[in-house]
């Protein structure tokens, strides 16, 4: 299989947020700001290239009945050490992450990616798809941490981008905000997609 | 806290699903009807006020004392998967008419980050037994609340005309987020 096929899929055509809509619980409650949606990314990240390398690793050693369990201590295992590391170095973000950092166990994008991906090919398609998915997961959350901060408090990345004058609309920091922001950055991206198929549609016509 | 200011704030004011986000991919997933719905509220409660306590008396007796903090994750989510699994077993030996009406979900409630965010913030704010117990009801009620409310109106809005990009999970979550603004005007109850 073609590496960056593997690679792009992961971001665009398979994306976690937008197309497969799984690890929702972390995207909606870390996505208040844009630093901490970032942060989350990254550790999720980091927890997918692992776990999807270890597990594609020991693919032959696991039992398939006793697998789920199996990924989930891969993966628990990997949590507790990017939480033990921010707890060291960014305590800030480790406190603002809160429960959602030891809650990226239970990420159904992990876990799906282990089971449909890692389980059955080889170390290194797996870990390209472990970036990509991580990669796509990153990009989906800060978008959507970059909108609600934007419109929730009017700045960016802690810089106020609006004269003192400017209203910001509080309700998109508060828990709805998300919800809504998310729907509506999902149903964008399904209008990108869908213009992006008939333009392809278009072009196969005219061959 | 007394135990009533805990049910109406894990119900109400700090909805799990609606103020938490905790619970989400089933709440998306299979809430498009009305019956899976409560059959996933049920099994769910039943896991999740199994857990709290066990995990409760874990963390007490064993981390606790041995100092072990740092295992929580690994040692919690454990205990859930082997807890699913367990229930599972007895609910089909004891009752196969139950097994048949929850037998599905009970798979999905391992991945379901509601019982390991419960079973965490349980430790988290220091509760004792009681107030894990109804935490953990308080929780699962909160939870088959949101399943039924979005379940209910998600079967309206399959025969409603929404428009083609906002079909599907955009109009859900849209959905999710009015009732979430509802269920801002319990703020300041508790």
């Amino acid at each position: 299989m073609n590496f960056f096929k593997i690679f792009k899929n992961g971001i665009v055509k398979d994306n976690p947020i937008f197309v497969q809509l799984i690890g929702m619980c972390s995207v909606l409650a870390v996505s208040a700001t844009v630093v901490n949606s970032f942060a989350m990314g990254l550790s999720v990240l980091a927890v997918l290239v692992a776990s999807n390398f270890v597990v594609s690793m020991l693919r032959n050693l696991i039992p398939s009945k006793i697998r789920i369990p199996a990924f989930i201590v891969v993966i628990a295992t990997f949590v507790t050490i990017i939480e033990m590391f921010m707890q060291a170095y960014a305590p800030a973000i480790f406190d603002a992450l809160g429960i959602f950092l030891p809650l990226i166990v239970v990420n159904c994008a992990i876990l799906a990616r282990a089971e449909a991906f890692a389980y059955k090919n080889p170390v290194l398609p797996s870990i390209i798809d472990g970036l990509g998915t991580g990669i796509g997961f990153t990009l989906g959350i800060t978008a959507l941490g970059a909108v609600r901060e934007l419109l929730g408090s009017g700045s960016l990345v802690g810089i106020n981008l609006f004269p003192e004058s400017f209203q910001p609309i509080g309700l998109f920091v508060l828990p709805p905000g998300a919800f809504i922001a998310l729907g509506i950055l999902i149903a964008l991206f399904n209008v990108g997609m869908k213009k992006k198929e008939k333009q392809e549609l278009f072009k196969a016509d005219m061959k | 806290m007394s135990i009533m200011a805990i049910l109406v704030s894990t119900i109400f004011v700090n909805n799990y699903v609606f103020a938490r986000f905790l619970g989400i991919c089933p709440f998306l997933g299979i809430s498009n009807k009305m019956e899976t719905a409560a059959g996933m509220g049920v099994a769910v409660t039943f896991v999740i006020t199994l857990s709290s306590i066990i995990t409760y008396f874990i963390q007490t007796y064993i981390l606790d004392v041995l100092g072990l903090d740092y295992l929580q994750t690994i040692v919690f989510i454990l205990v859930i998967a082997s807890l699913v699994q367990f229930v599972e077993l007895v609910v089909k030996k004891i009752s196969p008419a139950l097994y048949n009406a929850l037998g599905v979900y009970l798979p999905l409630i391992t991945t379901n980050c509601i019982v390991l965010g419960v079973a965490i913030l349980n430790i988290k704010e220091g509760y004792n037994l009681t107030q894990t117990i109804f935490n953990g009801i308080g929780a699962s009620i909160g939870f088959v609340l949101a399943l039924v409310l979005i379940s209910s109106i998600r079967e309206k809005l399959q025969i409603a005309d929404v428009p083609e990009a906002l079909e599907g999970f955009p109009i859900a979550l849209i959905t999710a987020g009015l009732i979430s603004i509802a269920f801002l005007g319990f703020g300041g109850l508790v």
